[in-house]
């Protein structure tokens, strides 16, 4: 069956809050969180890659990266290009500061009215927020069921879409109709490298923020063709209430935050017994190092 | 209106441990707020649980019993939980950070307009004075939880808008029946008057058991053994401490080539490279090989019966002992700790 299907990743740039290693630690042994390369959120990934896998089984489908962030995540898009991917867009707008994830999922969602996918291809969880929540409420906010924790998409049966589940203590293989939302797990494959062709065509590919920035710093500035240009997306441009987006539109506050401390630079000997061995596991649950 | 909601999960033909933990923790909730303590409980043959939700100090028991329901699928469920809030009102609703309810409560929470904590490991009453404006809230939730892959413990409140959802992570609270149930009631949800055939658009079509894979790298804790495990049986020691503390294992190439572990296990220079949180070396000597791929981890607690093993050397806590003593310790006192 050939069958063009419009699929739209959602990718979020995170910081690699995953291997905290000793060089991203302050003195007091916290986590130094701007030492932390700003990275495409991992689980994000094995959701390209389902999407390109797809799009390889369905000649003339695209796939497209939606991102929300600053400036910078135009990032995103480009390293969607470097995979495969035929494009992409970067909804940035100083009104969607400060969103939970309800407001996230409300700006997200008024983007993808703008693009009528036939899929929505999300990952699992961001690892700064770590809630997994954004990929379900996007489906609700546009009335879509989801399937969420697959591991691969499998293909169509029925004119549906079969997809393997990872849940605690087996799989489950669904069938759902499109258009649907589908949040992909990290068992999931990886994602496969950047090509090389793909990367030399689209390293230029710019937002218009990063061009006027680009022409104001760079001694060498580089005019990137309008084919490559990244469009921006804000508030005005995808409609829908202002007061959902951002802070007035997240009804969680974070009211406090507590960095953990790794303690213990020098090493502690201790023996076996269970007074000693006590006393450190009672220690890493009062860090949250565990539990 | 304004009650506690427990949602109640079932595996198995089991109410779900996560579910009774709720129950548990939700009884000292409405104690402090003065309100009454609910649980939702949807399924095909869910009736049976009546007598043990009321051993956990459930007063209402919604029932949304149908032969339709007897898995999970997310439309009729959230369906059925986005009718009784409506209805119902409650302050606070509270599921199992699962994969059922990190798929359901997400779906309600946006339906609903209300804000939804993930992954809480804590959960007190407090108050919240906002900077801003000056406005006083009294009791609130306040849902406390790890974000940033662990490295902050963030408390969330949720002041204007009800219910306060969370999820809450399974094995953090106390599961405790009282000594004597309470007298409550069986309210029976009218499943058809509120679910659609369009709900059940997605089909189940195949479920089963399957061993999960192996993912060292994206694991925070990893508890790594080596040729001093002794055995494979041995093995199940540190698969046991890993389960409890949400941790994976890993293992030293001469464990490997021991055949105590799969070779997906081995970290090191031919293995692969982690920066974990938390690092527990069991019965490894500290090989350059080995510690090439462990040496950036945030901590490292090695366990080796040896004084002089170089393990020792790189490590914030070295534990000189027997890792068959030591390690049925430390799943004791974290059992004994963390509640
Ligand atoms: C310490 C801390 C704790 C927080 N706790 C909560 C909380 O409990 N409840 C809450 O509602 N909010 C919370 N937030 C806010 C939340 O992190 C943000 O709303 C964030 O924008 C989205 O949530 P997430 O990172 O958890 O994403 P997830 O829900 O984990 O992301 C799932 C998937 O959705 C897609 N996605 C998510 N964000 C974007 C994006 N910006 N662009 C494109 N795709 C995206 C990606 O495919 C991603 O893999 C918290 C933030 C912090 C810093
Ligand atoms: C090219 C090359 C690449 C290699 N790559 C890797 C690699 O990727 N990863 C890797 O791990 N190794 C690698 N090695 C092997 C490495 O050199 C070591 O041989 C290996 O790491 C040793 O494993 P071990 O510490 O488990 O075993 P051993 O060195 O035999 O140490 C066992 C330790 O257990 C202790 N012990 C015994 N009984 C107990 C007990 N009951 N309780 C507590 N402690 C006990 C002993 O005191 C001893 O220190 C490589 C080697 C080469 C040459």
């Amino acid at each position: 069956m050939t069958k063009k299907l419009k699929i739209v990743v959602l990718a979020k740039q995170v910081p690699d809050t995953r291997n905290v290693g000793k060089n991203a630690m302050k003195e007091d042994g916290t986590v130094n969180r701007a030492a932390l390369p700003a990275i495409f959120n991992p689980e994000d990934m094995n959701a390209l890659e389902q999407a390109l896998r797809l799009k390889d089984r369905h000649p003339g489908s695209v796939v497209l990266l939606l991102t929300m962030g600053p400036a910078r995540a135009a990032e995103i898009i480009r390293e969607g290009y470097y995979r495969g991917a035929d494009g992409g867009v970067l909804l940035t707008d100083r009104k969607f500061a400060g969103a939970d994830t309800l407001a996230t999922s409300y700006a997200l969602a008024m983007a993808l009215k703008k693009m009528h996918p036939d899929i929505i291809i999300a990952g699992r969880q961001a690892i700064d927020g770590d809630t997994a929540q954004v990929g379900p409420q996007v489906a609700e906010k546009l009335n879509l069921p989801q399937v969420t924790y697959a591991e691969e998409i499998v293909g169509f049966e029925k004119n549906k879409l079969v997809v393997k589940r990872r849940l605690e203590r087996g799989v489950e293989s669904v069938r759902t109709p499109l258009p649907a939302v589908i949040t992909v797990h990290a068992t999931a494959p990886e994602c496969r490298p950047r090509n090389a062709k793909q990367l030399m065509r689209f390293k230029h590919a710019r937002t218009l923020t990063e061009e006027q920035d680009n022409e104001h710093n760079s001694y060498l500035p580089v005019i990137s063709p309008e084919s490559l240009r990244i469009p921006e997306w804000g508030v005005a441009d995808v409609g829908g209430e202002e007061s959902h987006y951002g802070l007035s539109g997240s009804p969680t506050k974070v009211k406090k935050i507590e960095n953990i401390v790794f303690q213990a630079k020098e090493s502690k000997r201790l023996t076996s017994s269970f007074e000693e061995i006590d006393m450190l596991m009672t220690e890493l649950i009062s860090s949250h190092t565990i539990g | 209106m304004d009650n506690i909601i427990i949602y109640i999960e079932t595996e198995g033909g089991k109410i779900s441990d996560v579910s009774l933990e709720l129950l548990t923790k939700g009884r000292t909730l409405a104690g402090e707020l003065s309100c009454k303590l609910e649980a939702l409980i949807i399924g095909s043959s869910v009736e049976q649980h009546t007598q043990e939700l009321f051993n956990y100090g459930a007063e209402t028991i919604y029932l949304a019993q149908d032969k339709r329901l007897e898995h999970y699928l997310t439309l009729p469920y959230s369906a059925i939980t986005i009718d009784l809030f409506k209805k119902e009102r409650p302050q606070i609703a509270l599921f199992g950070a699962t994969s059922v309810g990190r798929d359901l409560a997400p779906r309600v929470s946006s339906a609903l307009v209300s804000g939804l904590t993930a992954d809480c490991t804590s959960l007190e009453i407090g108050n919240h004075k906002e900077a801003k404006s000056g406005k006083e809230y009294q009791n609130l939730l306040y849902q406390i939880r790890p974000a940033f892959g662990g490295n902050i413990i963030a408390t969330i409140i949720n002041p204007d808008c009800r219910p306060q959802m969370a999820t809450v992570r399974e094995g953090v609270m106390k599961k405790e029946p009282l000594a004597t149930p309470v007298k409550g009631v069986v309210k029976v949800i009218e499943t058809k008057e509120i679910i659609k055939t369009e709900d059940f658009v997605v089909e189940i079509i195949e479920r089963h058991i399957e061993e999960r894979k192996i993912d060292i790298k994206g694991s925070p804790i990893i508890i790594a053994g080596g040729f001093g495990v002794g055995s494979k049986e041995n093995f199940n020691l540190l698969y046991e401490l890993a389960s409890v503390l949400g941790a994976e294992v890993g293992a030293s190439r001469a464990a490997v080539d021991a055949g105590f572990a799969e070779g997906a296990r081995q970290i090191g220079q031919t293995g692969i490279t982690v920066r974990p949180k938390l690092y527990i070396a069991a019965g490894i000597s500290g090989q350059i090989q080995h510690t090439a791929g462990m040496d950036q981890s945030a901590m490292i607690i090695s366990i080796n019966s040896d004084p002089n093993a170089p393990i020792h050397q790189i490590a914030d806590y070295a534990i000189i002992g027997d890792m068959n003593e030591i390690i049925p310790r430390m799943i004791k006192s974290y059992k004994l700790n963390s509640k």
